[in-house]
């Protein structure tokens, strides 16, 4: 006990009831509260890139990386099974275009672009995200050109699979059944990202290691999927 | 013969005299002005959904505003009470600890829920007035949370500098905590030792914040107040909140050798 301070016995009995009982109250209703499930449609309306850089207070490039952090974990919230998925590309391309203005030397958004919604398995959603990295590789190809190879490798592999799901006129021509075998024996994704990845760390090119990380991990992922797809070929 | 108010409702009259007669309802018109002025030109710069930036922008820097000034209106006049014995010769009426501190938590109270009154009127314009009262509704609780949680730190910290820097840090993190926890838990997160450890000091330290997140959201004016049912869980929250930091504060005031 300090000199400053007076016995327990000098507080009131029911100030410490007080104490207690709302200690209790506070920590149960947090626990049994659940966190924010917003849904993924939630994502707000883009302001202007004049009123982020109002809003940045002279520091954009600082904002349009919390922006990037913020925009990632928008969709992994609460109870949320289908993280980036459900959103509404619509306006989260708007968001990205709109951080990227921001900090146009930032490598985070195109980052996120290319390597986490633009492999979702819409179609028209994937679509989107191609059409914004192409669109943006124009801008400064040499700092985002990482985002273009990773974004037509993405493309070269939905195009495969569009031909194998959608196809299915026996009078198509020969010469574009056979198409689809030559981009088969082209085509193995995991040798691909192999390749890119391998690419990129050998250039010295990923020397961030949450990156690293990150792109490891995602491969990872990768091979484990191929060889649940591998396993009943082997029978 | 007319019986004298309660010694709690004394001292809240004077907190709340002070707090009239001091700077706060010019720093207050100040705020008002600038938020006005700068939601006027953001609608002329907007090149879409104007009303909603300008309801936007001013409902979240009015209610910043009125939590840092209301912080440190609180922290002030706790200090300089103290420096003038002030506190010391409140005391030394027959006015018990408890009353005492309970009144002064009821003054700023109601200086909280006076300022959240005010900085609402201009908002009148931009949203519905269904809206503006759930959201003046939960300003007023949210800034009373603030000054209760400035009274406990100005009466326990001597120095002034530390009590503001406690408030407004307590602030920002029970703001920014649900972001924090879904951050540390969404699957870009790392899964090692540690990031698991981060995770749960995390989820810990939430149990102990409120949700001021899910409070006073501008978003409330922009599409609309959530259902009744919601915003009085959130609401509720708050006032759990008050309690439990005024009970702290009075126990920390009664253990205080003066």
């Amino acid at each position: 006990m300090r000199a400053s301070e007076r016995p327990l016995g000098a507080v009131p009995g029911w100030i410490a009831a007080l104490l207690a009982v709302s200690m209790l109250a506070q920590v149960a209703w947090r626990a049994s509260g659940p966190l924010d499930a917003r849904a993924a449609e939630d994502l707000p309306p883009v302001p202007s890139v004049a009123a982020l850089q109002l809003a940045s207070l002279g520091e954009p490039d600082a904002l349009a990386r919390l922006a990037m952090v913020w925009l990632l974990a928008f969709d992994a919230r609460g109870d949320n099974a289908l993280p980036y998925q459900r959103l509404d590309y619509g306006r989260l391309v708007r968001w990205l275009s709109a951080i990227l203005a921001l900090d146009p030397r930032s490598e985070f958004p195109l980052f996120a672009a290319s390597r986490v919604y633009a492999e979702n398995p819409d179609p028209a959603k994937m679509r989107a995200m191609l059409e914004f990295i192409h669109a943006q590789f124009a801008g400064d190809p040499n700092r985002r050109w990482p985002a273009l190879a990773h974004a037509a490798l993405l493309a070269k592999h939905r195009l495969h699979a569009e031909l194998q799901r959608l196809v299915t006129d026996p009078s198509v021509p020969l010469w574009a059944k056979q198409m689809q075998v030559f981009i088969l024996e082209d085509m193995n994704e995991l040798e691909a990202a192999r390749i890119v990845l391998g690419g990129m760390l050998a250039a010295g090119r990923i020397r961030d290691p949450e990156e690293r990380r990150f792109l490891q991990e995602r491969l990872d992922a990768l091979e484990a999927r191929l060889q649940v797809e591998r396993k009943p070929l082997k029978r | 013969m007319p019986t004298s108010p309660r010694p709690p409702f004394v001292v809240a009259r004077y907190a709340v005299i002070e707090a009239l007669r001091g700077g706060l309802p010019w720093v207050a018109l100040a705020c008002i002005v600038a938020v006005s002025a700068l939601a006027f030109f953001l609608a002329r710069v907007a090149i879409s959904e104007g009303a909603a930036l300008q309801a936007s922008v001013a409902a979240s820097l009015l209610r910043s505003f009125a939590v840092f000034i209301l912080a440190m209106h609180v922290v002030a006049s706790t200090a300089r009470e103290a420096a003038d014995k002030g506190l010391d010769l409140a005391l030394a009426l027959p006015v018990s600890r408890p009353s005492y501190y309970l009144g002064k938590l009821l003054g700023f109270s109601a200086a909280a829920v006076l300022l959240a009154i005010v900085f609402a009127l201009p908002l009148l314009v931009l949203a519905k007035p269904a809206d503006v009262a759930a959201w003046t509704l939960s300003l007023a609780l949210e800034a009373t949370l603030v000054a209760a949680a400035a009274l406990l730190f100005a009466s326990a910290l001597t120095h002034t500098l530390a009590a503001l820097a406690a408030s407004l840090a307590f602030y920002l993190l029970a703001r920014a905590m649900a972001t924090v926890q879904a951050i540390a838990s969404g699957p870009l997160a790392s899964e090692t030792v540690a990031g698991d450890a981060a995770r749960q000091i995390v989820d810990l330290l939430a149990l102990l914040l409120p949700r001021l997140d899910a409070a006073t959201r501008s978003d409330w004016l922009v599409y609309g107040a959530p259902a009744p049912g919601d915003t009085f869980l959130v609401l509720a929250g708050m006032a759990v909140y008050t309690a439990l930091l005024a009970a702290a504060g009075l126990f920390d005031f009664s253990r205080r050798n003066l």
